[in-house]
């Protein structure tokens, strides 16, 4: 792993080896602060950082730099995401160089869902970049260096993070698409959703021959389960995911009334599971609009209480004040 | 020698970088050309900076997030794709073809290198043109061969 100063409060604790706990904040469908400030309420504490999602699933959503200022000023270290559907390399980069004056530290970035699926399918897509480019170009901003070779000073120094599927073919090509990303300069991973945790063991078994959990902190992606509908709905219906028909099987025989507290229990018993194999560096927990779930996974978990954030967040709390 | 200093082709391109009108004839009449039987053959997008051989045959342009560097997370589990389900993900189709498909070892192992972003520069351009005069900037210098003690070109993957 390559040594540098933690530009972040997540870059400190995963150095620091302790198992790392990041969430997801997603931002609301409208111009709503108090929304951002009671998610993130619910998050600090509780977990290292939370992404706050760029317009997940191509739907309009309040900007992810501009919540993420919102859960900095509440003392919350936010992950911010940058998605190459909407803009080009200039929009990028200049987002970027605002994100880190405003005292923004981790970035990850992704590619996008394209917005065939979103709200708005009218769109113009972008593209301008592909993912591996996008974390490479931040790469390269943080060496003093703008896309185009100009110089930058000073130079914005992010914690750069990306994302990884496991559960989409070409399955044995994923090593090396994360190959690529470690190569393009990525420090840390996060996964999809693991509900086959079969199949993530045979990809972190060969991420671990390829060394590249020596290179980049991979934080395995949980989440908990509504009800059996929902796990039907994402084994069958979602691109991209896999659940294995022991976490279906499991929620439909709980009695409507449990549903929410087994599909809990499931998602603790994948945390278990990942803290077993080897590479795993923490988790990452999607719950989808679901933050309240948070709290009581970790403290099921036993991952409570949650290394205090020292003083990197002192800049940005200056700023919001 | 690389084969682009080899004589003849050294000329071409001195020639071609010195006359633009000259460059810009081949331009009208290489585009479409290019275009008609990479289309058909590949689907081709004229990026005017080919990676069909870097990439088994398959032209990553048709990949609906212009993906050049791997599969987005949203293949499907047949293998199509998240956008257009009744397609083929380019992605799932260039790592079979280069597994099954006739090909220099070289050509495969393309496959796992770092390509640099699209350069929309040469959009709607020629590729084999842009070949020839060194303005695909991944393959060839982007300076005539005399003028090598110039800064190389940017190669933004790298930084």
């Amino acid at each position: 792993m390559e040594t540098q100063a933690a530009r972040s409060n997540l870059q400190k604790i995963l150095q620091a080896g302790v198992f790392a706990v990041t969430s997801e904040l997603g931002p609301p469908k409208s111009s709503d602060a108090a929304v951002v400030h009671k998610k993130a309420g619910l998050l600090r504490g509780v977990s290292d950082a939370a992404n706050i999602t760029d317009n997940q699933t191509a739907i309009v959503r309040m900007s992810s730099i501009g919540a993420a200022v919102m859960a900095l000023q509440d003392g919350f270290e936010p992950v911010i995401q940058m998605t190459c559907r909407d803009r080009n390399r200039i929009a990028m980069q200049s987002d970027l160089l605002g994100a880190y004056a405003l005292g923004v530290r981790n970035v990850l970035c992704l590619t996008g869902d394209h917005m065939r699926w979103g709200n708005h399918p009218q769109a113009r897509k972008v593209y301008d970049l592909d993912s591996i480019n996008l974390i490479a170009m931040v790469r390269g901003m943080d060496a003093g260096k703008f896309q185009n070779g100009e110089e930058i000073k000073p130079a914005p120094k992010f914690f750069v993070g990306g994302v990884e599927n496991p559960f989409a073919p070409p399955y044995e090509f994923r090593p090396f698409r994360l190959k690529k990303k470690a190569e393009a300069g990525a420090q840390f991973i996060q996964t999809q959703m693991i509900f086959n945790v079969e199949r993530f063991k045979e990809f972190m078994k060969k991420v671990v021959d390829l060394g590249l959990h020596e290179q980049l902190y991979i934080l395995a992606g949980v989440g908990p389960l509504k009800s059996p509908g929902m796990a039907r709905y994402m084994r069958d219906s979602v691109a991209g995911m896999e659940v294995s028909n022991e976490f279906v099987e499991r929620m439909e025989k709980t009695p409507k009334e449990k549903w929410k507290d087994e599909g809990i229990n499931v998602c603790v018993d994948i945390i278990h599971q990942m803290q077993e194999i080897p590479g795993v560096a923490g988790v990452h927990i999607m719950s989808i609009e679901w933050e309240e779930a948070v709290p009581i996974i970790m403290e099921r978990a036993g991952l409570l209480p949650r290394p205090q954030p020292a003083e990197l967040l002192a800049p940005a709390m200056a700023v919001a004040a | 020698m690389k084969w682009y200093e080899f004589g003849p082709i050294a000329w071409v391109r001195d020639f071609l970088n010195t006359n633009p009108r000259a460059e810009g004839f081949l331009q009208t009449i290489g585009l479409p050309a290019e275009a008609v039987i990479k289309k058909t053959l590949f689907g081709c997008q004229s990026c005017g900076q080919c990676l069909l051989h870097e990439n088994a045959m398959t032209c990553p342009m048709r990949c609906p997030k212009n993906s050049r560097n791997g599969p987005c997370g949203g293949v499907r589990a047949n293998g199509h794709c998240e956008v257009y389900p009744e397609r083929w993900c380019v992605w799932y189709r260039a790592y079979t073809r280069s597994k099954t498909w006739p090909m220099p070892q070289a050509w495969r192992d393309d496959l796992y290198r770092l390509h640099p972003p699209v350069n929309w520069e040469l959009i709607n351009t020629s590729s084999v043109v842009n070949l020839i005069t060194g303005r695909d900037q991944g393959i060839m210098p982007k300076k005539p061969a005399e003028k090598k003690t110039a800064p190389a070109p940017k190669t933004p993957a790298k930084v």
